[in-house]
């Protein structure tokens, strides 16, 4: 583990020991494309993973197995020992405009998840209080999510997710529906949550970039059927900003991900 | 001009070229009396003469119709929809009959029930829930998958998927179903009121004051039955604008 941490762009040994999430002989195919067969990997603890890789490789259906939206076909996926279902989670949608309520005021929508904890009234306002803070939110949450533009609309679906104060937090291409500035603006509130509740993030990215700006670890995944290409560390110290880009750490383990993305593009 | 006053030109324009064909005796006087005689019988209709009495009785039979029609369409056409095997299980049969004119149902209802006002009311029902029926069913089964996604990732029971979201979800579908569905509603109690023993209403006034010959009569129960029409729809319009906000957004 200490080697993947240090150098940047080696395979890193798994460590049972401090993973939070096991896939284990994970299995799933749509009709003829083998998507995954036999894929294992651990997803580490309070660690922000980002997932990379070619196209149609099955980066989102990976998240999608964990989060329980999808069934794999075989195998196992157990999140502390425990199954999906008996977890606390976040899961923020590409499309936020399909994802959020448009009939209930973005408060409320922060608010809905909650109903189904059993939390008493005022734990239930502390918490959505908190988060208002953390984001030092200036939209206003009693307007309804189409009058917000597309930056504030995925801001509540985060804040929607982050509320049950989730252990583990998953975003399938949260920001890729967003204009660059407002990309940039929500990496940023991403990163702060993040170093704030530190819970085990999971993000789907097709922005390099983004995805290692972001990230603790970087798994880069191979075309179908999926497998680990490189999992890779990248340990520059929080908070990171936009010098962070031009970082000589940053650009090395950006070159090293984005030739082991092209050797797998090329594969046949 | 303010664009909001544009519809006035319509208005003012449909009423310039009647003018004319009076003024230059396109049809027989007689058939087309002058926008100004055809006022003053809605007016002296509605106020105190017996026009208000039918369009009151019209008013009942289509909101019957439509409140029987909503009442039994909208929780069907939410459990076809939520199934939507069971709804391809249906659809011809909901489509077939759809498709067959309501009028042509006359004489089987008034075999069942008679020559009263039930038969109107239902066979009027009968065409409006299907219309109904469909369009809730679509509004359920074309509820955003992400939506409802959305909600069981984030722990809601399969009911409350139902209630908080498939619901929600098909409501701007629902009003469509509730507009064309008054409209026909409309169409049909009017045709019975026509030909189906009937002593009032605005359709029995229409061809009533066509036997009679009295033109002004008859173009001012035209014109209210038009207006009611339009009323109708425009309160739904009002209702669905109030209610779900959301709509097309």
């Amino acid at each position: 583990m200490n080697d993947a941490r240090n150098s940047a762009g080696s395979v890193a040994e798994l460590a049972p020991a401090s993973a939070h999430i096991t896939i284990r002989n994970l299995a799933k195919r749509f009709g003829e494309a083998v998507v995954y067969d036999g894929f294992d990997f651990d997803i580490q603890r309070n660690r922000f993973l980002s997932i990379f890789g070619p196209n149609g490789c099955g980066k989102s259906t990976l998240i999608n197995m964990i989060a329980g939206l999808i069934n794999p076909d075989s195998g196992e996926i157990l999140i502390d020992g425990k199954n999906i279902r008996d977890v606390r989670f976040g899961y923020v949608f590409q499309n936020y405009r399909e994802a959020l309520f448009p009939w209930s005021r973005s408060i409320d929508n922060i608010r809905y998840p909650l109903k189904f904890l059993d939390l008493p009234r005022a734990e239930q306002r502390d918490r959505v209080d908190r988060l208002v803070e953390y984001f030092g939110v200036k939209i206003d949450l009693n307007r309804y999510p189409y009058e917000l533009s597309g930056g504030q609309q995925q801001l509540v679906s985060i804040m929607r997710a982050l509320v049950v104060e989730p252990e583990v937090l998953f975003l399938d291409e949260p920001f890729s529906a967003l204009d660059y500035e407002m990309t940039l603006f929500m990496r940023d509130q991403l990163q702060r949550v993040f170093m704030k509740m530190q819970m085990t993030t999971v993000l789907v990215s097709h922005d390099l970039e983004e995805a290692i700006y972001l990230a603790d670890d970087i798994l880069l995944l191979s075309r179908r059927p999926a497998r680990v290409a490189d999992f890779v560390t990248f340990d520059l110290e929080r908070a990171r900003h936009a010098d962070s880009l031009t970082d000589p750490r940053f650009v090395t383990v950006k070159g090293h991900c984005l030739d082991v993305f092209q050797r797998e593009v090329r594969k046949d | 001009m303010n664009d909001r006053y544009l519809p006035i030109i319509g208005v003012a324009g449909f009423i310039a070229l009647w003018y004319l064909a009076v003024v230059v005796e396109i049809v027989d006087p007689v058939l087309l009396p002058d926008p100004v005689d055809a006022a003053r019988a809605v007016w002296t209709g509605m106020t105190g003469g017996s026009l208000l009495g039918d369009f009151l009785r019209t008013v009942e039979r289509t909101t019957y119709s439509i409140v029987i029609a909503a009442i039994v369409a909208i929780p069907l056409g939410i459990l076809l929809g939520s199934s939507e095997r069971l709804y391809r299980s249906v659809e011809f049969v909901i489509d077939f009959f759809r498709s067959t004119p309501a009028s042509a149902m006359f004489p089987l209802f008034l075999v069942i029930f008679g020559v009263g006002d039930e038969t109107k009311i239902l066979v009027a029902s009968f065409g409006a829930s299907l219309v109904i029926l469909f369009n809730v069913s679509y509004g359920v089964m074309n509820a955003r998958k992400t939506r409802i996604l959305a909600a069981k990732v984030m722990g809601a029971p399969r009911l409350r998927v139902l209630t908080d979201v498939v619901l929600l979800e098909s409501l701007p579908q629902t009003f469509v179903g509730l507009r064309n569905g008054v409209s026909l509603a409309l169409v049909i109690v009017i045709v019975a009121e026509m030909f189906i023993g009937s002593v009032d209403g605005l359709g029995h006034q229409v061809i009533d004051a066509q036997m009679l010959f009295e033109m002004p009569e008859m173009y001012a129960a035209i014109f209210v039955a038009g207006a009611l029409g339009y009323a109708f729809n425009l309160m739904f319009l009002i209702i669905e604008k109030r209610f779900v906000h959301w709509s097309g957004r």
